[in-house]
């Protein structure tokens, strides 16, 4: 193994340019003769669009040109579209509402987008854009509560009742059953809380036509530039494939929110052909707090049935979940596939049946974010099994232990083949780090300080390594899953890796090198890895789902296999020796059993001239390509273990300590695994305890829509956080990889208030768990209050 | 339009401003020093701390004629000499950045607070994070680094 190989904890090499200031974001960038765009949002939830008046605005002083969907329409553009296609139960396709790039004649959320105004500087643009005058007839506001309300106002004519779908997954009849035949059921509703993912850089966009070869370049906030690329193209219709480059250079972090295609980025390609010149646009935190898509938003009754000796027998659970006022990128696929698959957990439960009601607000659009559809299964499971503990007068570790999967592989009953896991270790693990037999006495400790001391698990699981092509396809995904890489050795033996896989805080420069070093032996300061640039890289479908590792790097895995394969050959013809014979080892090729060796260089160069072997047999050069589609997604499981303690006068939580064991399968770098895990915990942690997108019912206005008003979490809400690995290496993949990059955030919410309802007492609280909800919590519950 | 005057990173600058240019954008626009970034617009992301004669301030708000004859150093004039400076080191070896966006203003602050606070302990750099925002790292390995490179410079 090399010094920089599987398994390091090595420095990351991205961080060079990132702590000298020297990272190049979309905002950073410059083009020469650049214009500045600002989009006129609606101000109103809901409203139809009686007229635009441009006149006062066209004159503003550095307007370029002003556009509304008019010119959208009269140009020929399509609307965006959502790349999954999901089925009601009675059969019927899902109920899909127009998606504009500039609304013409309605508006559905407070920061849709209306106008486009295009000037010479931001100031200008900004300036302009105030006396765009829009009348609106407004219309009431629908929400995730009223939508379904009979006499509640229509967001799509398409969607009678604001029903995108009512879709279904499981064994409804086999379900009844089981829960005819329950000693005890144990039911509670919980609602999902709506939040904002606020990736610390704002989404931004260049758009630069080029007339000259009549080719659009692209530099965008992008998960995913060629998924991106594919719909601009495909759907909308801004340019065709071959003649549009999508750039995403250094991402200032996305967790879902950067891998859809808004109108904003499309508006700045189209719109640059029209001007004859760039156009940057830059949102501004109170934009991105309207108009990107925020994540989960579900309400759910779930109910579930137990034996007499406390084994799980079924589980019904019925979700209403908030797609927002249009179908984003994935939208259709989260609630669904991305939910309804994971509500078994690690659990042998052998009944399930979910229904889910998709529903339409005028509210910003709902789509994946960090977990996506995994946190609101796994908070489902995770309470419920919880109550049914405590209801039951079960320890919660050992209810959960008796009703676990112990031997794989296993099928659900909701879909999900789980391949490999062991959660007991997990499990046991985290007893002991957390050190749950401690607790008892912390608790008694705790009551003499004032404090009310509670302790709550989750043991989740997850899917990752999205996915086998064919199945998500049968599920009505419009696109595959697989990922592609590039290995190109140049003759001087030094490597480029081309893959489709997108960093944005991942570290990938780093790991994807250190694959790369393990199988060559080569330094990773010969290695570099190229992404993010459609230009340069062949093909990609991106980074999300905790995907980049299991589908990535397996990709990468297998170019080199082509890439080793080729290279013995050639050795193996320029040392006179049979190819069986040859190995590659620390960055030589030897023969084996003799002296014969020839370095990584030497044979590299031999590649390139044709010199020593023969060409009729074996084409010169060395770079082979791979598209790996998975073979089934993977499973990450963990539990973890959070103790918080509650002041009962003020109401405020503390997490005083948090536990996390997971199983990620191989891990390529430790460090970079735990930094994945610690940002997960503060998103779930901050979900459970602080975060909270809230639409006013009445008018449909966003009430949280700054940081003064929506609380991130922050650096003194935390302890340090105690993390440990169970790996059992998964079978699907070359290197037994799992995925880890949103375990945290999918396991963590119901760890915090099982854990606040332990120590209140109490059977269930909202989440964000506010010190004012505590409080009113505490007021209200027998619980005495510690003396 | 008004011109300002100032030092940063070293160099003497002037530039044309309007009276409402925020140092931030003199910096990233005017001088073309995009290592400082734009978070938010309500002052609490922390992306765009800089430093002004030696104190860090949040340059988004801050007009860029308030600093008219100031010292100011952005991260790109961190590394004197090209040397990474001990805070800039120890995010590196304690991982303490992911996608680097809220970096440069987090390890200008770091820099102040090992400059105010002769003893560091983690409380005290966790409550002293509170105007600067991170959605990548948990803060976990920032205060570690913050705490090694405390420790480091006092040694």
């Amino acid at each position: 193994m090399s010094e920089w190989g599987i398994g390091k904890p090595v420095r990351r090499r991205e961080d060079d340019r990132f702590i000298r200031g020297r990272g190049q974001y979309t905002d950073d960038i410059n083009r020469p003769n650049q214009t500045h765009a600002v989009f006129v949002r609606s101000p109103h939830a809901h409203a139809l669009i009686r007229s635009i008046d441009l006149e006062e605005a066209n004159a503003a002083p550095g307007v370029l040109a002003i556009l509304t969907g008019k010119d959208v329409a009269e140009d020929g553009l399509a609307g965006l579209i959502c790349g999954w296609t999901v089925h009601s139960k009675d059969g019927s396709e899902m109920k899909a509402g127009g998606h504009p790039i500039l609304a013409a004649e309605k508006v559905r959320y407070v920061g849709d987008h209306v106008v486009l105004v295009l000037a010479e500087t931001k100031a200008q643009a900004l300036a302009a854009a105030d006396l765009v005058l829009v009348d609106y007839e407004p219309l009431p506001a629908v929400s995730l509560k009223n939508s379904t309300e009979p006499g509640s106002a229509q967001v799509h004519d398409e969607a009678p009742g604001n029903l995108c779908f009512e879709w279904e997954l499981g064994d409804k009849a086999a379900t009844e059953d089981a829960f005819s035949k329950a000693a005890r059921t144990v039911s509670i509703d919980l609602a999902n809380n709506r939040l904002v993912p606020n990736a610390m850089e704002p989404r931004a966009a260049i758009g630069d036509y080029d007339a000259g070869r009549d080719e659009y370049t692209l530099w965008t906030t992008s998960q995913n530039p060629h998924v991106a690329r594919l719909v601009l193209s495909a759907f909308v219709g801004v340019a065709p494939e071959h003649k549009l480059r999508v750039i995403a250079p250094d991402v200032g972090g996305g967790f879902g929110s950067k891998i859809f295609i808004y109108p904003e980025e499309t508006a700045c390609a189209w719109a640059s052909k029209k001007i004859g010149r760039p156009i940057k646009w830059t949102a501004d935190r109170s934009e991105a707090f309207l108009a990107d898509a925020h994540g989960r938003d579900h309400l759910s009754h779930a109910e579930l049935a137990l034996d007499e000796d406390g084994k799980f027998l079924g589980l019904k659970v019925k979700t209403k979940a908030n797609l927002g006022a249009y179908l984003s990128t994935f939208s259709a696929a989260v609630p669904t596939y991305l939910y309804g698959t994971l509500l078994s957990g690690q659990y042998d439960i052998p009944a399930i049946y979910v229904e889910v009601d998709g529903v339409y607000t005028t509210t910003s659009p709902v789509d994946a974010y960090r977990g996506a559809g995994r946190p609101e299964a796994t908070y489902i499971v995770e309470r419920i099994v919880e109550t049914a503990a405590r209801e039951t007068g079960f320890d919660p570790a050992e209810m959960r232990r008796m009703n676990f999967v112990k031997t794989f592989p296993h099928q659900t009953p909701v879909i999900m083949n789980y391949d490999i896991g062991d959660f007991e270790a997990s499990l046991d693990k985290a007893l002991e780090v957390a050190d749950y037999a401690g607790f008892p006495d912390r608790k008694e400790e705790a009551a003499k300080r004032g404090k009310l001391r509670g302790i709550g698990f989750s043991t989740y699981i997850e899917a990752c390594g999205i996915a086998p092509s064919a199945a998500v396809g049968s599920l009505g995904a419009g696109v595959g899953l697989w990922e592609s890489a590039e290995v190109q050795v140049a003759p001087t033996g030094k490597i480029e890796v081309f893959t489709g896989s997108h960093s944005h805080g991942q570290g990938h420069e780093t790991t994807f090198a250190q694959l790369v070093s393990e199988r060559t032996g080569l330094p990773l300061e010969d290695i570099e890895i190229i992404h993010g640039d459609t230009g340069r890289v062949q093909f990609g479908m991106g980074t999300y789902g905790s995907r980049s590792g299991a589908v990535g790097m397996s990709a990468i895995f297998k170019a080199i296999d082509k890439v080793e394969a080729k290279a013995r050959k050639i050795a193996a013809q320029l040392m006179e020796a049979a190819e069986d014979d040859v190995v590659l080892e620390n960055g030589a090729f030897t023969v084996k059993g003799t002296d014969k060796s020839l370095s990584w260089p030497e044979v590299t160069l031999a590649a390139y001239t044709g010199h020593g072997f023969d060409t009729a047999e074996i084409e010169p050069g060395l770079k082979e390509s791979a598209f790996y589609d998975p073979l089934n997604f993977t499973f990450p499981a963990g539990c973890h273990i959070c103790e918080v303690e509650i002041d009962p006068e003020t109401g405020v939580t503390e997490i005083v300590n948090f536990t996390a064991i997971d199983d990620f399968g191989t891990i390529i770098n430790p460090m970079i695994v735990e930094g994945q895990v610690h940002g997960g915990l503060v998103q779930g942690i901050g979900q459970a305890l602080y975060e909270h997108g809230i639409y006013d019912e009445e008018s449909g206005q966003l009430m949280t829509g700054s940081f003064m008003d929506y609380c991130m979490p922050r650096a003194d809400n935390f302890p340090g956080f105690k993390l440990g690995f169970t790996p059992t290496v998964c079978p699907s993949n070359p290197m037994g990889m799992k995925g880890c990059g949103e375990a945290g955030a999918i396991g963590s919410p119901p760890a915090v208030i099982n854990a606040i309802t332990d120590a209140l007492g109490i059977k269930d609280i909202p989440m964000p768990a506010t010190p004012a909800r505590v409080w009113a919590a505490i007021q209200n519950s027998a619980t005495p209050k510690a003396a | 339009m008004p011109v300002v005057t100032m030092t940063v990173n070293g160099k003497s600058v002037s530039g044309e401003v309007e009276g409402r240019t925020l140092l931030v954008n003199f910096i990233r626009d005017q001088l073309n020093l995009t290592g400082t970034h734009v978070g938010c617009d309500t002052s609490q992301c922390g992306a765009c701390v800089v430093h002004i004669d030696g104190k860090a301030v949040k340059s988004c708000a801050t007009l860029a004629l308030q600093a008219d004859g100031a010292d100011v150093t952005t991260i790109e004039g961190l590394a004197a000499g090209g040397d990474l400076h001990p805070v800039q080191r120890a995010f590196k070896e304690h991982h303490g950045l992911q996608c680097g966006f809220c970096t440069p203003g987090m390890i200008m602050t770091a820099v102040d607070m090992i400059r105010r606070k002769p003893e560091l302990d983690e409380k005290t750099v966790r409550e002293e994070l509170e105007g600067n925002l991170c959605r990548c790292t948990g803060y976990h390995n920032i205060v570690k680094a913050i705490l090694a490179a405390s420790e480091e410079m006092r040694a």
